[in-house]
C-alpha cells in the first residue's frame, strides 16, 4: 500500500461518521414510537442509540425500586381539600421490602398486622358505611404514584360530589396509602372499611418509554381472593398517555355503572368501553 | 395409572432426607428458581437440591410411565402423554436410569440420527427430570446434536441456521406503525421464521385487517416467509371459516388440561384448528402450519400445577405442541416475571432447559429471550443467552426494532441481535429467505453476514409510500 492509500484509510477510519450507516427510512419514526431506522456500526446498533437504550432501562429500574415516600405523597394528596377533609391512612402490606415484593406477589396482596389494625380501629371509632375506598399503592412504580395520583384524584373526588350531602353523592373513606402493595391489596382493604365499592390507584410494571405509568382498579362489594375476572381496569394514565380528565370521566362513568348495577369486571365491561357514551359524555358542557 | 407410589430416602452423614413422591423429588432437584419457591415446592437448602439430583440420577427411565406426576385420569395432556408413548423408539434407553440416560445422551451413542429415532419414546417427564441433572454446557452439547427442521414457506432449523419471528406490535395496531416495523425488519434481513404480530386489541375484525396487510406485503415482495397474528385459537378458527388468508394458527399453551382450560381451550380445540389451517394448503414446500408460545409458571400462575415444578410442567407442554407438527415453538422466556424467573442467572437457565427439552422431544424449539423491568436482568444477560442458545443450534429467537416492544413492555431480542448472532457464530437465515435476501440486495455477502449501504430501489418506493400516507 503506498503511502497515500495509508494516509486516505487513516483518514477515512477517523471519520466516524463513515462507521455509520444511517437508515434514510428514519422519518417514519413519524408513524411509530418503535426504535426503527437506528442505523448501523457494521451490523451493530450505534452507540446513540445503545445510550438511549440504557438510559430508558435504568430509568425504568429505578422507578421499580425507588420507595414509595409516604411524606411526599401525603402532603400532594392533602394539598387537595377533598382528600384533607377525608383524611389520609398509611398502610404496609406483608412484604417487607423490595426483594419480597418481588418474588412473593402473595404477601403483596394482604396487609399486615399493624395496618389491619388501623383500619379496624377507623371502622370502629365511625362505624360508617362507606359506598368508596380509594386505596393509592406504590405496586411496581412509585414513581408513578408521585406523578400522578393527587393530579387524577383532583379530577375524580369533585366528580363524585364527595364535598356535597346529595343522594348521588359518594361517602368516601379515609384515602388509604399502601406500600409495597399489589392490585388485589384494595380488595381486603374494602373489606376491613365495610365497603361498597374499592377503587385501587397502582403504580404499573414499568415500559422503556413509559415508566411512570398509573392504572386504576375497580372492584364492586371488594373480598378476598377476587380475580380481574371481577374487576375493570382502566391503564397508561400519565401525562404522555391518558390524560387525568378523560381518565376521571372514564372511572366516574364505571363507578356509577357498577353503583346501579351492583357489579364490576367482566359484566361490566362491554358497556364502559361503548365509545359513543364516553364521546357524549365529553361534548357535554363542563 | 400410577400403579406405583414410591417414597425416596437418602442419608449424608448421619442426616437421612427423605421425599415423599417422584414429584416432589422432581421439584426438589430442580435448579433453584423463584417460581418453584413461591409454589413451595422448592428443595430447602443446597444441600437437599444436589441429594433430591442424586436420588433422580438413580430413578429407572421406565418408573415415569407408571408413577405419572399428573394423574391419566385427571389430566388430558397425561393421557396424550401415555397413550402416544412409543415403545419401540423407548427400547434404546429403556434399561437407562435418569443419572445413565445423562450419560447416554453425552457420548458417541447418541447421533443425531438415534436422537431422531428414539424422541418418541421420550416422555416430557423423562426429558426435564435429565436435564435437571445437566450443567448448562450438557444442555447445550446435546441440543446441538438434535435436529428439528419444518417448513411452510420456507425450511426452518437446518443445522447452522437461525431464523427469526419479525415481531412488529404496536400498542394501537396502526397499519402504518406495523409496516414501519415490518419494513424496518425485512431491510435488516429479519422475518424469515414469521411476520408475528400481537394484536393490542383481539378480535376477529382486527386480526382480519392485520391477516390481510401482512398477506399483501408478502405476496407483493414474493418474499419467502409466513404470517401470523397471535390471537386465540377460536379467533383464527373464525377468521379461517370467514376466508381469511391464515398462514400460521397461534396458540399459548400450557403442560396441564386445567393450564389450557384458564387459556380457553383443550386439545380438540387446537386438533380442529389444525384441520382448517391443512384445509388452506397455503404452504408452498411444506405443511406445517401451527405456531405454539409456552413458559415456565404458566401453570402456577394459573393455578394449575398440580404442585409439580415449572419446569416439568414446561417440558409437558412440548408433548401439546409435538401432537400437532408445529412450524414454529418458543418459550418467551423472561416474560412472565420475577416472581417465576428472579434474575439474569435463573432466565438463562430456564431458556437452556426448556430449549433442550423441546429438541429432545423432537420439538422445532425457539426462544423469545427476553426480560421485564421489574427482573434483575439486563441487555447483558440477553447476549449471554443469545449466544448460548446460537451455539445450542436453537431455530429462531425475535426480532423487534430496539429490542423495545412499545405494546407488550418488555424488551427481546433486536434484529441488529439477530445479525450479532449469525455474524458471530456464522449462522444463517433460511435458505429461501437468505436467496431473497440476496434477490433484492438487502444482503450483499454469503460469509460473515454484511447488509448493503443503499437500500434496495424496490423498497426505496414504498419508503415514499408510507411516509406520504
Amino acid at each position: 500500500m503506498s503511502k497515500d492509500e495509508q494516509n486516505k484509510q487513516a483518514q477515512t477510519a477517523k471519520n466516524s461518521e463513515a462507521s455509520v450507516t444511517d437508515n434514510p427510512w428514519e422519518r417514519l419514526r413519524a408513524f411509530t414510537d418503535a426504535r426503527i431506522g437506528l442505523g448501523r456500526a457494521g451490523i451493530s446498533i450505534p452507540t446513540k442509540h445503545s445510550l438511549a437504550f440504557q438510559l430508558a432501562h435504568a430509568k425504568a429500574q429505578d422507578a421499580v425500586h425507588t420507595p414509595l415516600s409516604f411524606e411526599n405523597i401525603s402532603t400532594d394528596l392533602n394539598a387537595l381539600k377533598e382528600v384533607s377533609d377525608l383524611g389520609t391512612l398509611a398502610l404496609n402490606s406483608q412484604a417487607k421490602n423490595r426483594q419480597e415484593y418481588l418474588q412473593r406477589p402473595d404477601f403483596g396482596r394482604l396487609l399486615n398486622d399493624p395496618s389491619c389494625e388501623l383500619l379496624n380501629q377507623d371502622q370502629g371509632n365511625k362505624n360508617i358505611d362507606y359506598d368508596l375506598a380509594i386505596v393509592v399503592v406504590d405496586g411496581l412504580s412509585a414513581f408513578a404514584i408521585e406523578q400522578n395520583a393527587a393530579p387524577f384524584l383532583a379530577e375524580l373526588l369533585p366528580r363524585l360530589g364527595a364535598r356535597e350531602a346529595l343522594s348521588e353523592s359518594w361517602n368516601i373513606a379515609p384515602i388509604c396509602i399502601v406500600e409495597q402493595g399489589r392490585v388485589a391489596i384494595g380488595d381486603h382493604i374494602g373489606t376491613l372499611l365495610n365497603a361498597k365499592s374499592v377503587l385501587v390507584l397502582i403504580g404499573e410494571r414499568p415500559g422503556l418509554s413509559s415508566p411512570d405509568s398509573m392504572g386504576l382498579y375497580l372492584t364492586w362489594s371488594p373480598k378476598l381472593n377476587l380475580t380481574d375476572a371481577s374487576r375493570n381496569c382502566i391503564s397508561n394514565i400519565r401525562q404522555a398517555g391518558m390524560g387525568y380528565s378523560e381518565a376521571a370521566q372514564k372511572a366516574t362513568y364505571l363507578l356509577n355503572e357498577a353503583r346501579i348495577k351492583k357489579l364490576s369486571g367482566v359484566q361490566l365491561k362491554d358497556r364502559s368501553e361503548d365509545e359513543s357514551f364516553l364521546e357524549a359524555e365529553t361534548k357535554k358542557p363542563a | 395409572m400410577n400403579k406405583g407410589r414410591y417414597s425416596f430416602h437418602h442419608s449424608v452423614g448421619s442426616k437421612t432426607y427423605h421425599f415423599n413422591d417422584l414429584k416432589e423429588l422432581m421439584a426438589k432437584a430442580t435448579p433453584a428458581r423463584s417460581g418453584d419457591r413461591l409454589a413451595g415446592l422448592a428443595a430447602s437448602n443446597a444441600e437437599e437440591r444436589v441429594v433430591a439430583q442424586m436420588v433422580l440420577a438413580e430413578v429407572p427411565l421406565k418408573r415415569f410411565l407408571e408413577d405419572t406426576l399428573i394423574p391419566y385420569e385427571d389430566d388430558e395432556i397425561t393421557r396424550l402423554i401415555i397413550d402416544e408413548h412409543n415403545k419401540a423408539a423407548f427400547e434404546p434407553i429403556s434399561h437407562l436410569t435418569v443419572g445413565d440416560f445423562r450419560n447416554w445422551l453425552l457420548s458417541d451413542l447418541a447421533s443425531t440420527e438415534m436422537l431422531t429415532t428414539i424422541r418418541s419414546g421420550i416422555t416430557p417427564e423423562m426429558a426435564a427430570a435429565v436435564s435437571k441433572i445437566m450443567r448448562n454446557q450438557d444442555l447445550i452439547l446435546v441440543s446441538k446434536t438434535c435436529q428439528v427442521s419444518t417448513a411452510f414457506r420456507n425450511t426452518i432449523g437446518l443445522p447452522g441456521h437461525l431464523s427469526t419471528r419479525l415481531q412488529p406490535n404496536h400498542p394501537t395496531d396502526d397499519l402504518t406503525g406495523i409496516a414501519a416495523s415490518i419494513l424496518d425488519g425485512l431491510l435488516y434481513a429479519n422475518g424469515d421464521a414469521v411476520i408475528g404480530i400481537n394484536p393490542a386489541t383481539d378480535n376477529v375484525t382486527q386480526t382480519r385487517r392485520l391477516l390481510d396487510m401482512t398477506n399483501e406485503l408478502i405476496e407483493s415482495y414474493e418474499i419467502p416467509t409466513q404470517s401470523c397474528v397471535l390471537t386465540h385459537v377460536t379467533n383464527t378458527i373464525e377468521a379461517i371459516e370467514k376466508n381469511a388468508p391464515v398462514d400460521l394458527v397461534f396458540q399459548s399453551i400450557g403442560g396441564t388440561q386445567a393450564t389450557n382450560d384458564s387459556f380457553g381451550f383443550n386439545l380438540s380445540t387446537l386438533a380442529e384448528a389444525h384441520d382448517a389451517a391443512l384445509s388452506l394448503n397455503r404452504g408452498t414446500i411444506g405443511n406445517n402450519v401451527m405456531y405454539f408460545e409456552t413458559g415456565q409458571g404458566s401453570s402456577l400462575s394459573a393455578n394449575a400445577h398440580h404442585m409439580v415444578d415449572q419446569q416439568t410442567c414446561e417440558a409437558r407442554a412440548y408433548a401439546v405442541a409435538r401432537k400437532f407438527n408445529p412450524l414454529l415453538v418458543n418459550t418467551v422466556v423472561g416474560f412472565i416475571g420475577p416472581e417465576y424467573l428472579y434474575d439474569g442467572k435463573e432466565i438463562i437457565r430456564a431458556g437452556l432447559e426448556d430449549h433442550f427439552c423441546g429438541k429432545l422431544l423432537g420439538v422445532p424449539m425457539g426462544c423469545d429471550v427476553c426480560y421485564t423491568n421489574h427482573a434483575d436482568a439486563d441487555q447483558n444477560d440477553m447476549d449471554n443467552l443469545l449466544t448460548l442458545l446460537g451455539v445450542a443450534g436453537c431455530n429462531f429467537i425475535m426480532g423487534i426494532p430496539g429490542s423495545d416492544d412499545i405494546m407488550l413492555n418488555y424488551q427481546t431480542t433486536s434484529f441488529h441481535d439477530a445479525l450479532y448472532a449469525r455474524r458471530a457464530m456464522g449462522l444463517r437465515p433460511a435458505p429461501e429467505f437468505e436467496a431473497w435476501l440476496h434477490k433484492l440486495e438487502i444482503a450483499n455477502d454469503h460469509n460473515s453476514f454484511s447488509l448493503n449501504s443503499h437500500v434496495p430501489a424496490l423498497f426505496n418506493d414504498s419508503i415514499k409510500r408510507l411516509a406520504g400516507s
